[in-house]
């Protein structure tokens, strides 16, 4: 059992789930292509940043370098930012 | 090594998570349930992978890091769906069968505020 669980498979894990979810984000990027309205793009892309937030735990938890968890929170307030701007800018049309 | 079965426990469930949301994005018929279907578990998701990482970098150094991105993800992602969905019924989405947004009063209430606005933007011009 001991060598079940190990530092091996944590690695293996880790590498497992980074392919998956850069697989999910480039599923996402067909709805954001095919879309049919602008709302669902915002709702794909949306979707495709919180995705990314995954890839950069993902791979500091991999490289063992806590300096990424920073950069996933950074990641994490753009596609806020990014998705309320947007948003404004469907309805209103110009967003300053 | 229970610390390493945990974190990969935890990033089992996270990839798991995000996976039913991507299906949802893809399979479901309109822009308020593919909205649903991706808040909610992408947030779950990505909320287990940051607790794999806590789980790792341990309390003291990073793992803090974590838990504000823990917090400021169930902060936020709620608000960017709310906003979404609201955009969408502005811009005239239709609904699917007999789904109405909150209710006939919410709806005259909007559509007198819209109103206003227009002709506030006439009078200015």
């Amino acid at each position: 059992m001991s060598e079940l669980v190990g530092p091996a498979a944590l690695e293996l894990t880790v590498r497992a789930a980074l392919i998956l979810v850069s697989l999910l984000c480039v599923l996402c990027s067909y709805r954001v292509i095919a879309g049919p309205t602008n709302p669902d793009r915002v709702v794909a892309l949306d979707a495709i940043a919180t995705n990314v937030v995954a890839i950069a735990v993902l791979f500091a938890i991999q490289t063992d370098r806590g300096l990424f968890i920073t950069v996933s929170l950074v990641l994490a307030i753009i596609g806020f930012i990014a998705t309320v701007a947007v948003a404004k800018f469907v309805i209103e049309g110009e967003v300053i | 090594m229970i610390r390493t079965a945990v974190i990969i426990a935890l990033i089992v469930v996270g990839c798991f998570f995000l996976t039913v949301g991507t299906v949802g994005l893809l399979r479901l018929p309109n822009v308020y349930n593919r909205m649903h279907a991706t808040s909610k578990p992408t947030t779950l998701g990505t909320a287990a992978i940051f607790l794999a990482g806590f789980v790792y970098f341990g309390p003291g150094n990073e793992g803090l890091t974590s838990l504000i991105g823990i917090v400021f993800l169930f902060l936020t992602v709620p608000t960017g769906a709310h906003m979404i969905a609201r955009s969408a019924e502005r811009i005239g989405v239709p609904f699917l069968g007999s789904v109405t947004w909150p209710d006939a009063s919410v709806l005259a209430n909007d559509q007198r505020d819209r109103d206003e606005r227009r002709s506030a933007d006439d009078s200015d011009e």
